[in-house]
């Protein structure tokens, strides 16, 4: 049974209860006091919970029924891609040989490791056309930072200082321009045009000598094709800038497009969307960065390398931009991505994006009457409508989204790309069957439904989940961030 | 057919019907033959599971695991044992298969144990306020240089030698294109130089950046430092073990502003360094220049609590280029698993894991110096990780050790061209005393 209100661990602690079981010590016992100084000890323990093995189970379990993931149901969460995360990648990353190795091992004590991260790279240098990759960047905005920080250097390695300027288009991720701004960059915004696309002529009153690159999303967060990459890879190279490819909906082309054949310098992969490993709830995922040949140089340090007998770390970069992740990144993360890509092999991986965009073209067939669909034509693998038919009975995509919770289902990205308003961003992934799908478009006519006979209805939504809409404005204003015993 | 993909060839041909197009070739008219790949991706051909697992298991056969190997080698990342139960209950998939609670409705189990997790980490440090988790503590550390300048409308940042060398790296690189300046503080016998500092601050000064147990090990003695650094209008980032905090005097009672650190002790396996994660923790009036998610606590509309992501206007989703950062996932399933170790051990075990790990380390110390073939490196006092001088190569004696199945510390030497020789050992409450004897014998007679 799920209670509605969850106590805190902290209610239902009981002191003197504990969920471990440690050693006696089997060194002197010395005084601590002998061993560190009084005045640097601290004067009372950290008020941590006191559970036993029992509650702890039985607390963490209760919350994770509160939690919807993947293998519950459908997720289709745009530009997130929540596809199936295979449990044996699961496996494998906890073998003892990946996930009990300290870093700073001997490197004959890590042959293993560093050869996954060596065959990896050469896996991912394939599938995006690419010459090398790193692994530190821990997540896709991570990666950005990176990329964005090669492109810089590479323009002062030239002597070039006056490339300040970043052109991102307005149907970007909110990550783009905020690792633009770490990176230094300043932003040039660029309209989309009536298609949905990058307006070429407003790139072309972009561009200019300040210019030091462009970053895409190809197929962009509209789920459409750039189809004019080459010539927007031909104008900002011409201008003497270098192309960024956000990797976050790579799902749609493997196998069938790369990003370095369309002319993009510098790529990330976020791991935890295309490659299939699991999100967690919020990370860790894993963004690795690729570059072109011209640009390996400042990669930042260590890359791994293989001299045909031993792999080992390659520190002697001058022109790196340096660390920007402690040792090799989230290692056991990159092992769930190999064995993802070994596991689809060429056919695999190509099939994963045709059926992805195939579902995603479904969806958009058989909810094109009833949802306005902003961009009117074949999508990629993602397909965004806007709620403005459903506004004018008063429901909103949040309503929307909200109702879809009782329906069982985890709703779309909404909101965003933030040029279409009301929008309803859905991307199925190619892990899910025609009849998931035929359920979900069902959910989506009864919303439609209800809002044109029951506005309220839907607006009320949800009546199915633990709690019901819950007040983000008072959150904000008077922050509770720490759980405080009533007497303090 | 691939086992991932459920759809039958029949049912893409309905689907396909639906559509009004005839193949799915046709929907990807959009993208240009000339960017088109003719051929297939090379790839080894795809394995079976079984396949699969024969060759992951052979490469992962070929690393020396702290399974099998006593592991002394500490240096930022901890050998830890973690309770069974952890693995059980972070591997739940409700947990580790949902996205970042977007939908609070169906996210309260992450967020009401993230929201334990940021009280747990305030509880530790002495702090107000815990965001949700960074990537490690490295970018942590670079975070919260970051968010010093946010705060006080200066560049400058004042970093101790003795924080972790990778953690300063990061934040050189964090900061090349952001125009703040780093000024590296050098030690004393291994600790702080409270006289050097002063030569150091400016106006321009927006941070002084020390780590405890420093890089060497060795505690420090924060003393008046805060004043110090308060009294030039500077905030002052305490990076810390977590560990050490059930025993330390914890950075918000040191005068600590920030306070960050690598959290990977807390019941995260060592994985050949990620994932880990970073903590943060800031005193109350700085919450609005946090870096990350913030989980808080709310009502919904029948008055029952609730848990959502807050003051999300800092964020990069709402903010753009004028975000706190550019940070968007982070390392949440670290954080739950760490919020689980503390809750496993609680109040009298995680002081006792640190008394352990202080004691078994002082016995190793003791012991090595002992067998004369090691002096003492520094004089300071330590936790669970000190530095001793050989005199001898320390390359060859790693590697005569993990002959014997030992791996042992790790050369300063690597960082610190002026300290050839010396070699850092960490000791937990995973070494056994026999582990230990056996250690210090080998180590003295090579």
């Amino acid at each position: 049974m799920i209670q509605k209100e969850k106590a805190l661990i902290f209610e239902i602690s009981r002191p003197g209860r504990f969920a471990c079981s440690l050693p006696e010590c089997d060194v002197p016992q010395k005084d601590l006091s002998e061993l560190i100084p009084g005045e640097l000890l601290r004067d009372s323990p950290p008020d941590l919970p006191e559970v036993s093995e029992v509650d702890l189970v039985r607390h963490y379990t209760r919350l994770s029924q509160r939690n919807y993931g993947v293998d519950a149901g459908f997720y289709p969460l745009g530009s997130c891609t929540m596809k199936y995360n295979p449990k044996v990648n699961e496996d494998m990353a906890c073998l003892s040989g990946f996930a009990n190795v300290h870093p700073y091992q001997d490197e004959k004590a890590v042959q293993g490791c560093l050869e996954l991260l060596w065959k990896t790279d050469r896996l991912l240098s394939e599938i995006t056309g690419m010459e090398r990759f790193t692994f530190q960047p821990a997540a896709g905005a991570h990666g950005e930072m990176t990329g964005l920080m090669i492109i810089k250097a590479w323009h002062e390695s030239r002597g070039d200082h006056a490339r300040t300027k970043i052109i991102i288009p307005d149907s970007a991720h909110g990550t783009n321009p905020a690792s633009a701004a770490i990176a230094g960059f300043n932003v040039v915004e660029v309209k989309s045009d009536e298609n949905g696309l990058v307006n070429l002529h407003e790139l072309e009153k972009a561009i200019d000598g300040e210019t030091a690159g462009l970053m895409l999303t190809n197929p962009n967060t509209l789920g459409l094709f750039e189809k004019h990459i080459p010539e927007i890879a031909r104008m900002i190279h011409e201008a003497g800038g270098l192309l960024y490819y956000d990797g976050a909906n790579m799902n749609a082309i493997m196998g069938v497009s790369r990003p370095g054949d369309m002319g993009f310098d510098v790529i990330h992969l976020n791991l935890h969307k295309t490659f299939s490993t699991p999100h967690g709830g919020g990370g860790p995922g894993a963004g690795p960065v690729g570059v072109v040949k011209e640009l390996v140089p400042f990669l930042p340090a260590p890359t791994v390398e293989y001299d045909g007998q031993r792999y080992y770390a390659d520190y002697t970069r001058p022109l790196s931009i340096g660390r920007v992740r402690s040792f090799h990144g989230n290692f056991t993360v990159v092992v769930k991505a190999y064995a993802y890509i070994l596991t689809m092999g060429a056919k695999g991986l190509r099939q994963v994006s045709e059926t992805a965009v195939l579902n995603a073209n479904y969806v958009l067939a058989k909810l094109r009457d009833l949802y306005h669909l902003p961009y009117d034509r074949h999508c990629m693998h993602e397909v965004v409508f806007s709620a403005e038919n459903q506004k004018k009975q008063g429901v909103s995509a949040l309503d929307i989204a909200k109702r879809l919770l009782d329906y069982g289902f985890h709703p779309p990205t909404i909101y965003f790309p933030l040029i279409v308003k009301e929008a309803l961003m859905i991307e199925p992934t190619e892990t899910e069957s025609k009849e998931t799908l035929d359920s979900f478009i069902k959910a989506m006519e009864d919303i439609s439904g209800e809002a044109k006979q029951d506005p309220e209805l839907v607006k009320g939504a949800p009546y199915s989940t633990v709690v019901s809409r819950l007040d983000e404005a008072m959150a904000a204003r008077k922050p509770k961030v720490r759980y405080m015993p009533m007497s303090e | 057919m691939q086992r991932y993909i459920p759809n039958t060839g029949e049912q893409q041909e309905e689907m396909l019907r639906d559509i009004g197009v005839s193949s799915i070739e046709e929907l990807f008219a959009d993208i240009p033959e000339s960017i088109r790949l003719k051929r297939d991706l090379d790839l080894p051909e795809a394995l079976s599971e079984m396949e699969l697992v024969r060759h992951l298991k052979e490469l992962s056969g070929r690393n020396a695991s702290t399974d099998e190997y006593a592991c002394f080698l500490g240096a930022g990342a901890y050998d830890h044992y973690i309770p069974s139960v952890i693995q059980h209950l972070v591997r739940r998939q409700e947990f580790y298969t949902a996205y970042t609670p977007y939908q609070p409705e169906i996210s309260q189990g992450t967020l009401q144990a993230i929201f334990e997790y940021q009280t747990m980490i305030c509880s530790l440090t002495g702090m107000d306020v815990s965001n949700a988790s960074m990537y490690d503590g490295a970018t942590a550390v670079a975070e919260a240089a970051a968010m010093a300048c946010r705060s006080t409308g200066r560049a400058g940042i004042i970093v101790a030698k003795t924080v972790h060398p990778q953690s300063c790296e990061v934040l050189r690189t964090y900061s090349r294109y952001t125009g703040r300046s780093i000024t590296e503080w050098d030690h004393k016998d291994g600790r702080l130089d409270l006289a050097g500092l002063e030569r150091l601050l400016s106006d321009d000064t927006a941070a002084v950046i020390v780590q405890s147990p420093n890089f060497f090990g060795l505690i420090e003695d924060l003393g008046n430092l805060s004043d110090m650094v308060h009294e030039n209008g500077s905030l002052l980032i305490v990076s810390c073990n977590p560990i050490s905090l059930a025993m330390l005097k914890p950075p918000g009672d040191l005068g600590a502003d920030i306070a960050v650190g690598e959290g990977q002790p807390l019941g995260n396996p060592l994985s050949f360094g990620g994932p880990y994660l970073g903590f943060m923790a800031a005193k109350e009036k700085f919450m609005r220049k946090m870096p990350g998610r913030i989980v808080g606590e709310t009502r919904d509309r029948q008055g029952r609590r609730g848990y959502v992501l807050t003051i999300q206007t800092r964020e990069q989703h709402i903010r753009r280029e004028k975000a706190t950062s550019n940070i968007c996932s982070n390392h949440s399933l670290n954080a739950l698993a760490a919020a689980m170790y503390l809750s496993a051990l609680g109040k009298s075990g995680l002081e006792k894991v640190a008394a352990l790990c202080c004691r078994k380390a002082r016995y190793t110390y003791d012991e090595l110096l002992k067998t004369g073939a090691f002096s003492p490196a520094f004089t300071g006092p330590f936790f669970n990780e000190f530095a001793v001088r050989y005199h001898g190569d320390i390359d060859r004696l790693n590697e005569k050790l993990l002959e014997h199945r030992i791996i042992g510390g790790y050369p300063l030497e690597r960082d610190y061209p002026e300290l050839k020789g010396v070699w850092l050992v960490a000791v937990t409450e995973k070494q056994t005393r026999k582990e230990i004897d056996d250690f210090v014998e080998r180590a003295g007679s090579l």
